[in-house]
């Protein structure tokens, strides 16, 4: 493109514009999650027998992924000042352990819910069930959308662009493991 | 007076009337705002049309004499809203909130795409082996208070009996109580207000409010089958 | 022209030609990243969707009004059709004609050029959020070939019906609905963070927040709305979704669901979409008043506050679509309160407007007229809105055409006459040319008095007990009387007298792109910044980086005192 608006150079409100943006695009996700999260609670309310099927669980994965994401939300961090700093080899270094975390999150992911399709919990199986897979499948597709960002990002970082979007994504990744830390609670832990 | 209302289906039940004195009340009330408005608005397109040699004033909104004339009706807007708010939240309150002691009962049933009823037969209790079944046709005796227990088999539907003023959806898994009492003899529509598949058209049943001797003649023919 | 930098900037296109680069064919109509090409995508769309959407309520309003017929242009309606007709005509013109043209082609076009940018801040992403809307609109049309047909459950979508084939006998209809829905949804919230980003940030040197045009501040407003109450259906959709393709039960009450919680997702989102729309339309109005009265807005910042407040509480009110519906009825209290007192602020916006025309000096031009009529007919809609947000009321109304006739008294003047406004008023800007006055103002009259002979006449038969979404009221016995069917006939032939009015306005539109008198830089002498652009029809970039505006003051200066002419435009010191 060799127009370039003056207008995305602008910054009327102090703030630059990619910040902005993602702070927006959250509003607008926590509505989403909000959404999922109250009429779950609300059926969790109705529904008490759903604490035992919660019991069926795996809780000793869903701790380790936890933590799995906050260590990447970690890395994101040390990206960030990693950028502030301009270093951007470092940075996408970093982002690409962010991204490894992500991995590693869905891999776990995959093998539990494997798991419990095979001992016949699959998502038609309850209203809690149901709940269960849909709630986490959509925040692992928000892990997935993350990675997939996070890669372009660090492409361009190690090549020394663009250095401001890592943290922009970072922001979107701490978000999204912010709604991991609602979620584990409400699905996995009992009663 | 212009009887708007006369639109209305004839009222047949006991709070037929009060729900179209909510009807008459917001109509008078806003039809004045309406006509006020609509009074200001065209006097002031043909007062300041634009004319040769006339140059518009320079006013911001924020001229304490002028702000008056904006102000002034808008404070009597709300004195109108908790009126209708207070005579709509009554009104709601009996039919809807209140469920007053009964003469009978009966259940109602919905389902793509015919009405069922249960009515109590001679002993006037519901689940008794004298239960007199219809369908598409419900009988009432005038002036007697009675309970309905809602239901539905399938899909969402909604009750509607227009000469009561009465409406309610049924959803399916549930019991819906409400009340009405008919005080008028004669047959009316009982229509599904709630869009329910390809035969949301023809879900039409009729309610038949009988004279007490009448309704003790049909209760006495329906029992013998 | 009085303003030099103005009779310089015309010429401004030819001397800095390097500037607004030349673009190829596909970067300009197929694939563009410029707002304005962007903008007349979506109001293309959208029209094209509208006419779809119009044929639609031919064909269902000629069974109404004719049972049985055979249609012309569309044969025999049966009911299954009838009740994909309704569906699709109610979500088409929420979703893909309201939505489109008001939020995104006005908000595309104008966003950028009345705050003096040069473009949005994410122009590829302006273009992504398009090419989403786009492919939900063939999803949405392709839905009404599958086999079973087009889905026929209503725009509202109520489980069960919706979310069990055996229920709705549209296996794939339903799901390609909610989908196509869903990517809609997709596509509006990535382009309102970008009208609210470009808003906030991109505004030209001294434009304080208190100088931003009103439909400015009404789209950003309305996106953010649109953002904080979609989300509950996206949710919702998705839950729906898996309850059609997956055989979950989220609202299948036979196996623990609950379909009443599918309602609360959807008005959550349902009310204040209304406001989404009648927002920019009521902004548009908020543009042509000041210009053809000119005069300036009476109160711009009690009309600002009004519109946030309104907005605010749209997130209040939304049960008052479920009064009877099996919500508690304690609930309706609460919510008969909130929707009685949405009308202080929108009674107040309303005089707000009516008070803007005192003393002013007011030439009936025909964007002037459509503005003057929204004011006229939603005032209709506003008033009876009152009857079925009284709970005690609603028990007799809720579901009738009483409602029908209602919100098509908000969402005419909102689709249609906001859109037409507004396409009038800023022709000469998106194509350089004037529209024929004589032929606009015979398409409004035609179009504003055979709108309100449709809805008046189902005012009435709605007070008479007519049921929405019934394909033949001699089924009912208290339906089927002649006096009512008369009424019946009344509105559809209303309805076809306005359809063929249309006629009129595509003529007029088109040919006035290619043989219209050419139109100067700023025909209607408007103080706001789009009109400040150096041509008729700006290039990518709108003004050249020398001519790119600064703001000393307010959008409506209108006759201010101690001037010669009666507009100081922003950009002028």
């Amino acid at each position: 493109m060799a127009f370039r608006p003056i207008a995305t150079t602008r910054s009327a409100t102090g703030m630059p514009t990619g910040r902005l943006a993602i702070w927006w695009l959250i509003v607008s996700e926590i509505v989403i999650f909000g959404g999922v999260l109250a009429s779950y609670i609300m059926h969790r309310i109705g529904h008490p027998e759903w604490a035992y099927q919660a019991e069926h669980t795996n809780l000793v994965a869903g701790s380790v992924n936890t933590i799995v994401l906050l260590t990447s939300s970690l890395l994101a961090v040390l990206a960030h000042n990693a950028a502030e700093m301009g270093d951007g080899k470092k940075a996408a270094k970093l982002f690409v352990g962010t991204i490894l975390g992500g991995l590693v999150f869905l891999v776990i992911k995959s093998f539990e819910w494997g798991n419990e399709i095979a001992h016949g919990y699959t998502i038609t199986s309850s209203g809690f069930w149901a709940f269960y897979y849909t709630a986490a499948g959509i925040h692992g597709t928000h892990v997935l959308v993350g990675m997939i960002v996070m890669g372009f990002v660090a492409y361009d970082a190690w090549h020394g662009r663009e250095l401001q979007r890592i943290e922009f994504a970072g922001i979107y990744w701490h978000f999204v493991d912010v709604v991991w830390i609602f979620l584990f609670p409400l699905l996995y832990i009992a009663s | 007076m212009l009887h708007l209302t006369q639109w209305l289906v004839v009222p047949a039940s006991t709070f037929a009337d009060d729900i179209d004195f909510v009807f008459g009340l917001i109509f008078w009330m806003v039809g004045f705002w309406y006509v006020l408005s609509n009074v200001a608005f065209f006097y002031l397109l043909f007062k300041y049309r634009a004319q040769p040699g006339k140059k518009a004033l320079y006013v911001t909104g924020t001229e304490h004499d002028l702000l008056k004339w904006v102000e002034w009706p808008h404070y009597a807007i709300i004195v109108c809203d908790i009126v209708i708010i207070a005579a709509a939240v009554k009104v709601w309150y009996e039919v809807k909130q209140d469920l007053p002691p009964a003469d009978a009962e009966v259940t109602v049933v919905a389902q793509q795409w015919a009405w069922s009823f249960v009515h109590p037969g001679a002993d006037n209790k519901i689940g008794t082996s004298d239960d007199i079944k219809t369908v598409d046709e419900l009988h009432l005796e005038v002036d007697k208070l009675v309970h309905w227990r809602l239901q539905a088999r399938d899909v969402l539907h909604s009750f509607s009996v227009p000469a009561f003023r009465i409406k309610q959806d049924a959803i399916p898994g549930r019991d819906i109580m409400g009340w009405f009492e008919p005080n008028r003899v004669g047959t009316y529509d009982i229509q599904c207000a709630e869009i329910c598949g390809i035969g949301h058209g023809i879900m039409g049943a009729r309610v038949i409010v009988h004279t007490p001797e009448e309704y003790a003649a049909w209760v006495a023919s329906s029992s013998q089958h | 022209m009085s303003h030099p930098e103005h009779a310089h900037a015309d010429h401004g296109h030819a001397a800095h030609g390097d500037h607004h680069h030349e673009m190829s064919f596909s970067e300009k109509y197929l694939f563009p990243t410029d707002h304005k090409y962007i903008a007349k995508q979506y109001m293309l769309t959208g029209m094209i969707m509208a006419v779809a959407a119009g044929f639609f309520a031919y064909a269902f309003r000629m069974q109404l009004a004719f049972p049985g017929m055979s249609v012309p242009f569309f044969g025999v309606v049966s009911p299954t059709e009838y009740n994909s007709l309704v569906t699709q005509h109610g979500s088409i013109m929420v979703f893909w004609v309201a939505m489109p043209v008001l939020i995104a082609a006005f908000g595309n076009f104008l966003i950028p050029l009345m705050i003096g940018a040069d473009d949005m801040v994410f122009p590829r992403l302006n273009r992504l959020s398009y090419q989403l809307f786009l492919l939900s609109a063939i999803l949405v049309v392709v839905g009404w070939f599958v086999p079973g047909g087009g889905f026929g459950g209503a725009w509202t979508s109520y489980p069960p019906l919706s979310a069990k084939a055996e229920y709705s006998l549209t296996p794939a209809g339903s799901s390609i609905w909610l989908a196509a829905v869903a990517v809609e949804f997709a596509a509006f919230l990535l382009g309102g963070i970008n009208f609210v980003v470009t808003a906030m940030n991109a505004r030209a040197p001294g434009m304080k927040w208190h100088d931003v045009p009103i439909v400015v501040w009404f789209i950003c407003i309305a996106s953010i709305l649109f953002m904080a109450s979609v989300g509950p259906l996206i949710a919702g959709a998705i839950m729906l979704l898996f309850d059609q393709q997956l055989g979950t039960h989220f609202f299948d009450p036979v196996a623990g669901g609950d379909p009443i919680l599918w309602q609360h997702l959807f008005w959550f989102f349902g009310h204040p979409e209304v406001y989404v729309v009648l927002l920019p339309a009521i902004g548009i109005c908020a543009e042509i008043i000041p210009v053809f009265a000119r005069k300036k807005l009476f109160g711009y910042r009690a009309i600002l506050y009004t519109g946030i407040a309104t907005g605010v509480l749209s997130f209040f009110v939304w049960a008052h679509h479920q009064f009877v519906a099996g919500i508690d009825p304690r609930m309706a209290n609460v919510f008969t309160i909130t929707t009685v007192l949405i009308s202080i602020p929108i009674a107040e916006m309303v005089f707000l407007y009516i008070a803007t025309l005192y003393g002013g000096s007011i030439k009936f031009s025909v964007p002037m007229l459509w503005a003057l009529s929204f004011i006229f007919c939603f005032l209709i809609g506003g008033v009876t809105g009152i009857f079925l947000g009284a709970s005690g009321a609603d028990i007799y109304l809720h579901d009738t055409y009483f409602v029908v006739a209602h919100f098509h008294y908000t969402f005419y003047p909102i689709a249609i006459i906001g859109t037409f406004a507004g396409v009038t008023h800023w022709f000469p800007k998106l194509f350089g040319r004037y529209m024929d006055e004589k032929l606009g103002q015979i398409h409004f009259w035609g179009t504003v008095l055979s709108f309100n002979l449709i809805f008046i006449p189902l005012f009435f038969t709605g007070l008479a007990g007519d049921h929405r979404r019934i394909y033949n009221y001699n089924n009912f016995a208290e339906l089927g009387t002649p006096d009512l069917q008369w009424l019946r006939i009344l509105a559809t032939v209303a309805l076809v007298i306005m359809l063929i009015f249309q006629v009129l306005f595509v003529y007029n539109f088109i040919n006035s792109i290619f043989k219209g008198k050419l139109a100067p830089t700023n025909p209607w002498k408007a103080t706001t910044l789009e009109w400040t652009t150096p041509s008729a029809q700006p290039g990518h970039g709108n003004w050249t980086p020398e001519t790119m505006p600064s703001v000393y003051r307010g959008p409506y200066e209108y006759s201010a005192p101690g001037r010669d002419d009666d507009f100081h435009p922003q950009n002028v010191p």
